[in-house]
């Protein structure tokens, strides 16, 4: 019935959908707000049968309705309700009551009483549902009136015995949401039948139907007592028996819920003593329901057996030999113990050979099983995870997955256990699961030590086709330990198997041995004479130094060679030299060493000790003395200033930690250079028509500083609200500086006023968005001109500019305070290298594939912001949204950029370079001073317009690589 | 009490030749009809003649369910039905009744045209027997007759094999053919819903054991095959065409395309190509992986694998083979790994079980030299490997299955006696259920209890409903009362007076009078009083009256007082009751039998 009801609303919904023209009156109801309920009611008169009636209504609720004019809809609503005799009607007027007492600034409290009394004489059950929903709405509207809220819920309890489920199911979610667990409540004895008097609370009345008849209506119950302990209400011990039984419930959203408010009792309750049944043991609470999930991951349905994998990942109170308990499965053959494969390779290597697997009765059991120890359904915990990793759906794996790797963070012990399975797992067919699996190795690679045959294993993955893969490996192999000399020999060689294979792995390769280097130096000092081919008589060929393999090597013999010192005694001559090489080269990959004697004195003195801080210190010093630049004669600040960026500049080079700071500063100081440098030309004392070069410079001079202060603000993060005021600042500066310019032109006076009003603008945004912040601004630009600017507002153009060029050239230089953390935003393209001498041939009119891959470093949101630029030679340029799904994260505050772009042209007559870049775009409006826009509870269509302060635009932030490519002309 | 017949003809505490007979409801169905692989004689069939000696099993059996397509499920299906005579519908998954008479034919051949026997049946019988083939779809209800229907499930093992839910009325039986609980690289794991049958019919092949994880044995067979192909070495794989050598396939050709591997893989032809086919189509009955990346690409179109020609094997360089038969008795496979045996870089894996006498046998237990027939013998130098590939639920799996459909009782074929001796005491201790194990032959009587439906009339239960609590809880019986009629073939429950009305009989009233005698001092009319004050404060709830008449009513029970002849002070109660208040009328009896209490005015 239900369905035929939706289907039949869904029908006249759509009918209505149809008629576009209905929209115009639509509007001129909004505007005139008292005719809101009358035309209402005027519809609903005019209606001749239920089928026109629903259709106003249905129309009806595609509108907002005003606060102030609510109540009177409601009335004529409920008046019509009580008329209107079709079903459907009235359920739509009951589900209208409860939108219409959702409207912001409505309390509905003067229609509780009403929507009660509606209850009353309802026959119909989907109605009375509806009704309740209604009331729950109410309901959850007023949460600070205790007396409401008593009276719903016995509303509630006295429909709870409807015999239509889902008038109980809406009766349990509003006692669910509504129900107070420290105010008791008399139930309803007539209503009920069952005379068991007194006083009960919200709790046991809910569980009451955990028995109830429907699944529907025991799956309600058990949500509403999920939603009580979401609202903090304790949920009592007894339930929890309760809830165990449900576990066994024929139908699996029963279980489901069941499962999640047994987990929600064992975080209540985790050490509360139950009892084993049919044994006098009693173990933990936790334990007991740990071990009873854990039977849920071999549930039938797979729903459940998500909901429990994933459930047992939060248990942490657990016992650790409940724990390790998931992890076991005992193998047996014909009543024989047999190790598993695991058992075996362990004992392999333990003693020292490397698994045969040549006897065909080399798993043969040994001992003999007792055959009554032998427990087939183990009570408990037993295998849970066993089962779960090799489940059929892959959606349950990856719950398994995640649940171990949760457990296994908190428990060295078991992580050490649940190793084996995560190996194994490497393996399996779907790619999100080995990805996952990958990455909860390494999340929880800091308590393990991997064994040489779990290494080999995971290498194997190493020639993995997916580049996700391999590169979720080398991430792992950064971080792992291993236990011996030959495992960091295997694992150098199967990553340059990898580097042979797959050569875009190069970076990624290179960086896992840097890590691989410095985590275990003095494995690999034994290693290298092997690894360097160097031979104690003979003199070896040096080695070609473009060798990305031998490259790899060095990168893991230096970075090892850091912490050991005796280690570059082993070096050849052309060792050093590659070192000091692939030092200035790759300086990321490679260590600063301090190398003895052959008279190559490598020690690097940038990198003594505290050398952030006293970089930090020259940085702070830098400002200071930019500071009492006031004092200083115009070539002299000017010098000053010069020298600071520069000084600056080189600083960020130098000490990566501290570059963003460095770069902003620098910035920041290049736009007062260049304003003093265009405030003190000497065109200011000229007559215009003289200084027209000048003020071409000027002009130019300004367009550069508003395009700084956009970088300055959208490429750097960590900025707070004070360097933020002073980008503004310096940035109202320079429209000052442009304004004042464009009256010098004298190009019409219209044009004149019409800057003028907008600089007011302007500074009267600044005045609303740093109010907090103008007390740091004293004496600077901005308060020199709030001061005047109740004359500003009055006075003529010209006079306003007059002012602005005395209060500009007065104005002395904004002190920069040093932002605690700042990055600038940078991106690497790595691919194409644009190193290419081969042209990209294609078709002309049909379009070619170029895949970029590149690194993002510090960039909010790149889903959004980040763009990929295409410039063809004559000029043309394309702006690319990549996909949300190309990038990727691998770390905090960095991003991995993998997209293709589409390249087409016309045809050309010989190959030619484009250049591709990736920009950075922003909009002031999407900075965090802006409010965010509220949507009503209806339509969107007329939603805020763009604040006028909004500007758009794009910074290129990656240098620009060149793609050589070649559109033939189509053969005919 | 009605009784469920299981009666094992083979795979009775055995393993091959599956056929068991089951009547329930008065029907009787075969399921399974198999052969034996170990016997050439007339024991490779089940004996029909149990059935009945002379003329056809039509008369006998209701229907035929074939569980999946392996010749210990169907290999007598041919000569059942063509030459024993039966010409009832048999049932089949569309996989199944696909691939069948593939192997049929294939059996037929190698016991025809190699063995040459003869009084065979011919390839026109399996065809007249296929036609013969109602075909299933997973957990569609078909309806052999008026009151037989059986139900198909998943069950993994191979494509196509499936459970089946066999019901008459509210009798059950679930039989599971073969079933696997772990799903594999090509198929999913055995579903059932919690159907509480009455018996579990299910397989027991590995009831002793509880296997490793699917997964080790993957990675080892991968590492195993990638290591020799990496040296340059030939990798040989013996297999049985249909079944497990697709999952191995599949399992390869995976690892190919993750790896980017380039050595050739080679499928020795034969009927595997004609079934291959059929693993393309039959899409929906494999596992989640495949079904969800077949629009992309089917699985089973495999990109690096070739078919076979003889010359190949002598081609440099590494390659994979897959080679009929598995046990290297004889055929392609043994050609190849006599070819190959004598290079040490070459490799061997053995997929599964071989029976003594094989090579495969002897190649597995390490014999080195092997005796070739013309007394040459064979160096072998190659590396052998074993790894057992086997889709048959193990212990736990038997477990895991009883739990998820709850049987009343059990009963396990398809294994060895000793194991499922074992497997037996485990399953009562945990489930607390019977468990039977029949031999061949032997038949197992299960009572049932089932639940005779009743028609009951819409009037009487909404007054019933009036009458009770709240709402009626499912889970506790409740007494009401009616009128049970039966009238051909039909109950019907109704209230009395619509019985009365329906077959036409007067009413009669039926009192139960009662004499108490009571010592009461007072005068007639004021121990009537004094009654009525007792019952008042006794009986609350209820209407009592004091009737003018010198009578109290309570409900419809009356209540007289007469002095006794002989004692003025004793009292002579009268209590008249109808029928239907029977409890109250009792209960008022006994209470008045105690007397009255003093402190009464």
């Amino acid at each position: 019935m239900a369905a035929h009801l939706k289907k039949r609303v869904y029908e006249e919904f759509s009918k209505v959908v149809q008629i576009p023209h209905e929209e115009a009156p639509a509007k001129k109801l909004r505007l005139s707000k008292p005719s809101k309920s009358a035309a209402l009611h005027i519809d609903l008169c005019k209606a001749t049968n239920s089928t026109d009636a629903l259709q106003y209504l249905l129309h009806f609720a595609r509108k907002p309705v005003e606060t102030e004019s609510v109540e009177g809809v409601v009335r004529i609503l409920l008046e019509h309700y009580y008329k209107e005799t079709d079903n459907s009607v009235r359920l739509k007027i009951a589900s209208l009551l409860g939108l219409l007492s959702k409207t912001q600034g409505f309390s509905p409290d003067c229609i509780v009483d009403d929507a009660i009394n509606t209850l009353g004489n309802e026959k119909s059950h989907q109605v009375l549902a509806q009704l309740m929903d209604t009331l729950l709405v109410i309901g959850t509207q007023l949460p600070e009136s205790p007396a409401v809220r008593q009276r719903l819920i016995e509303v509630a309890c006295k429909h709870l015995s409807d015999t239509y489920f889902g008038v109980r199911n809406k009766c349990l979610q509003l006692l669910g949401c509504l129900g107070m667990v420290d105010t008791p409540l008399t139930k309803d004895n007539e209503g009920l039948g069952i005379s068991l008097g007194g006083v009960r609370d919200v709790q046991s009345i809910i569980s009451d139907y955990f028995g109830d008849q429907d699944p529907r209506v025991r799956t309600a119950a058990l949500k509403a007592m999920l939603q009580l302990h979401e609202r903090g209400m304790k949920i009592h011990e007894i339930i929890y028996d309760q809830a165990c039984r449900l576990l066994s419930d024929d139908y699996e959203q029963v279980r489901s819920a069941a499962v999640q408010m047994v987990w929600v009792l064992s975080h209540l309750y985790p050490e509360s003593i139950v009892p084993i049944p049919s044994s006098n043991e009693e173990i933990r609470l936790v334990d007991d329901a740990f071990g009873k999930i854990s039977h849920m991951v071999s549930d039938g349905s797979w729903m459940v057996r998500v909901q429990a994998a994933k459930t047992l990942g939060s248990m942490l109170q657990v016992s650790p030999q409940f724990l390790e308990q998931t992890l076991d499965k005992k193998l047996m053959s014909d009543l024989r113990r047999k190790r598993t494969a695991h058992e075996r390779a362990k004992e392999l290597f333990t003693s020292g050979e490397f698994s045969s697997g040549r006897k065909w009765a080399d798993d043969a059991p040994k001992e003999k099983l007792d055959t009554n120890t032998v427990n087939l359904i183990a009570s408990g915990a037993c295998g849970a995870f066993v089962h779960g990793l090799e489940d059929e759906m892959f959606e349950v794996r990856i719950a398994a997955v995640e649940a171990l790797c949760q457990l296994a963070r908190s428990s060295a012990s078991f992580a050490e256990k649940c190793l084996d399975f995560l190996v194994d797992m490497f393996n399996d067919e779907i790619e999100e699961v080995r990805l996952q699996s990958i990455h909860v190795l390494r999340e929880i690679s800091t308590h393990i030590t991997l064994r040489e045959d779990q290494l080999d294993t995971v290498l194997a993955v190493l020639e993995d086709s997916s580049r996700d893969i391999r590169e979720a490996l080398h991430e792992l192999i950064c971080y792992t330990n291993v236990s011996t000399k030959e495992c960091v020999q295997l694992a150098l060689l199967e990553l340059l198997k990898n580097l042979n294979k797959y050569p875009t792995d190069r970076n990624s390769v290179w960086k896992c041995l840097k890590f691989m280097g410095s985590r275990h130096p003095t494995l690999v000092l034994p290693l290298v004479p092997e690894l360097l081919s160097t031979h104690p008589y003979f003199d070896t060929p040096e080695p070609d130094m473009d060798d990305p393999a031998y490259i790899a090597v060095l990168v893991l013999v230096f970075n090892a060679a850091k912490s050991c010192p005796t280690m570059p005694a082993l070096f050849s001559d052309h060792t050093f030299r590659h070192y000091s090489y692939l030092r200035d080269s790759l300086s990321h990959l490679v260590p600063p060493l301090r190398l003895p004697g052959n008279g190559l004195d490598l020690v690097d003195s940038r990198c003594g000790l505290g050398s952030v801080e006293s970089a930090q210190l020259f940085l702070q010093q830098s400002l200071n003395r930019v500071s009492t630049i006031q004092n200083l004669e115009a070539p002299g600040a000017q010098d000053l200033l010069d020298f600071t960026i520069r000084d600056l500049r080189r600083l960020g080079e130098l000490q990566t930690e501290l570059a963003g700071a460095a770069d902003f500063c620098a910035t920041y100081l290049r736009c007062q250079l260049l304003l003093m440098k265009a405030l003190q030309d000497k065109l200011w004392n000229m007559a215009v028509p003289l200084c027209l070069k000048q003020n071409v410079t000027a002009t130019a001079a300004a367009q550069q500083i508003l395009e700084e202060t956009y970088k300055l603000e959208f490429l750097y993060s960590g900025l707070d609200s004070r360097q933020v005021a002073t980008i503004h600042h310096v940035r109202l500066q320079a429209k000052a500086l442009q304004l004042i310019l464009t009256a010098r032109t004298r190009q019409g006076l219209d044009s004149l006023i019409s800057s003028c009003e907008k600089f007011l603008q302007d500074i009267e945004s600044f005045q609303r968005l740093f109010l907090t912040e103008l007390p740091h601004l004293q004496d600077s630009f901005v308060d020199k001109l709030l001061e005047l600017m109740p004359r500003l507002s009055s006075c003529k153009p010209v006079e306003l500019v007059k002012i602005l060029q005395t209060t500009l050239r007065q104005s002395g230089l904004l002190q920069l305070r040093l932002p605690e953390q700042i990055h600038r935003a940078t991106a690497t393209i790595i691919e194409p290298t644009g190193e290419s001498d081969n042209p990209l041939r294609f078709t002309t009119g049909l379009v070619v594939a170029l895949d970029i891959d590149a690194t993002l470093e510090h960039v909010q949101d790149p889903q959004n912001n980040v763009k990929v630029q295409v410039l063809y030679p004559d000029g043309q340029s394309h702006v690319i949204h990549p996909k949300p799904g190309d990038f990727r994260k691998p770390g905090p505050d960095r991003h991995r950029l993998i997209t293709q772009v589409y390249l087409s042209h016309t045809a050309w007559t010989e190959p030619s370079q484009i250049e591709v870049r990736l920009l950075l775009a922003y909009s002031s409006s999407s900075t965090s001073l802006s409010s965010p826009s509220k949507l009503g509870w209806s339509d969107s269509i007329d939603s805020l317009p763009t604040p006028e302060t909004a500007v758009e635009g794009t910074i290129p932030f990656s240098k620009p690589v060149k793609v050589y490519i070649m559109p033939k002309p189509a053969r005919r | 009490m009605p009784e469920i017949k299981v009666t094992p003809l083979g795979a009775g505490q055995d393993v091959g030749r599956s056929c068991i007979l089951v009547s329930i409801g008065g029907k009787n169905i075969m399921l399974d009809c198999g052969m034996h692989m170990g016997y050439n004689d007339d024991r490779r069939f089940p004996d029909f003649s149990y059935i009945t000696q002379n003329g056809r099993l039509t008369d006998f059996l209701d229907c035929v369910i074939i569980s999946h397509f392996h010749l210990d499920h169907c290999g007598a299906l041919p000569f059942m039905s063509e030459m024993v005579g039966y010409d009832g519908p048999i049932y089949m998954t569309h996989p199944t009744k696909a691939i069948c008479p593939i192997l049929l034919e294939d059996f037929r051949k190698i016991t025809v045209d190699k063995k040459g026997e003869t009084n065979f049946f011919t390839s026109q019988m399996i065809k007249d027997c296929m036609k013969k083939v109602v075909p299933l779809n997973l957990h569609q209800t078909v309806q052999v007759d008026d009151e037989l229907e059986i139900k198909a499930y998943y069950a993994g093992h191979v494509l196509g094999a499936a459970m089946v839910h066999i019901k008459v009325g509210s009798e059950s039986v679930v039989y599971t053919g073969d079933y696997n609980m772990t799903p594999d690289r090509h198929l999913g794991a055995a579903w059932i819903d919690k159907c509480r049958p009455d018996i579990l019919i299910s397989e027991s092949t590995y009831a002793t054991t509880i296997r490793d994880s699917k997964r080790c044995r993957e990675r080892d067979f991968l590492k195993k095959v990638h290591e020799s192909i990496e040296r340059g070495g030939k990798v040989l794989i013996p297999v049985f065409a249909l079944g497990r050598a697709q999952e191995l396939c599949i399992l390869l050709e995976t690892f190919w395309e993750r790896m980017n591997l380039k050595a050739p893989i080679y499928f020795s032809t034969g009927l595997t190509e004609k079934a291959n086919h059929y693993y393309k189509l039959f899409i929906t009955w494999t596992n989640q992986k495949i079904r969800k990346t077949f629009v992309q690409r089917n699985m089973f179109e495999f990109k690096h694998i070739k078919a076979f020609d003889r010359s190949y094997a002598d081609n440099p360089g590494p390659m994979v083979v897959f080679a009929t038969p598995g046990m290297l008795h004889a055929g392609q496979s043994l050609q190849i790994f006599k070819k190959w045996a004598g290079n040490e870089k070459n490799m061997v894996i053995m997929p599964g079980y071989c029976v003594q006498g094989t090579i495969g046998h002897k190649i597995l237990n390490g014999q080195r030299k092997l005796e070739m027939e013309g007394r040459s013998t064979l160096d072998v130098k190659l590396q052998v490997e074993y790894m057992s590939f086997s889709a048959h639920a193990d212990a736990k799996g038997i477990m895991q299955l009883i739990r998820m459909a709850e049987p009343r009782n059990m009963l396990l074929v398809h294994g060895e006696a000793v194991k499922m001796e074992f497997l037996k005491g485990k399953i009562e201790q945990e489930f607390s259920i019977d468990c039977y194990m029949p031999a061949n032959g032997e038949t197992v009587t299960v009572t049932t209890n089932p639940s005779v439906p009743v028609d009951i009339s819409l009037n009487l239960l909404k007054r019933e409903m009036a009458l009770g609590g709240p709402l009626p809880d499912p889970k506790k019986p409740r007494t009401m009362h009616g009128t049970l009629i039966m009238k051909e073939n039909s109950l019907k429950l109704v209230s009395s007076e619509q019985a009365l009305k329906e077959l036409g009989l007067n009413e009669h009233q039926l009192r139960f009078t009662c004499r108490v005698q009571l010592q009461d001092p007072h005068s007639d009319t004021d121990t009537l009083h004094r009654i009525y004050t007792h019952l008042k404060s006794v009986l609350k709830g209820y209407t009592i009256q004091h009737l003018p008449d010198g009578t109290v009513m309570v409900e419809s029970i009356v209540i007289k007082v007469s002095s006794s002849t002989e004692d003025p002070n004793t009292k002579v109660l009268l209590l008249s009751w109808s029928y239907q208040d029977e409890d109250l009328g009792s209960f008022l009896s006994t209470l008045l039998k105690k007397g009255l209490p003093s402190g009464l005015c």
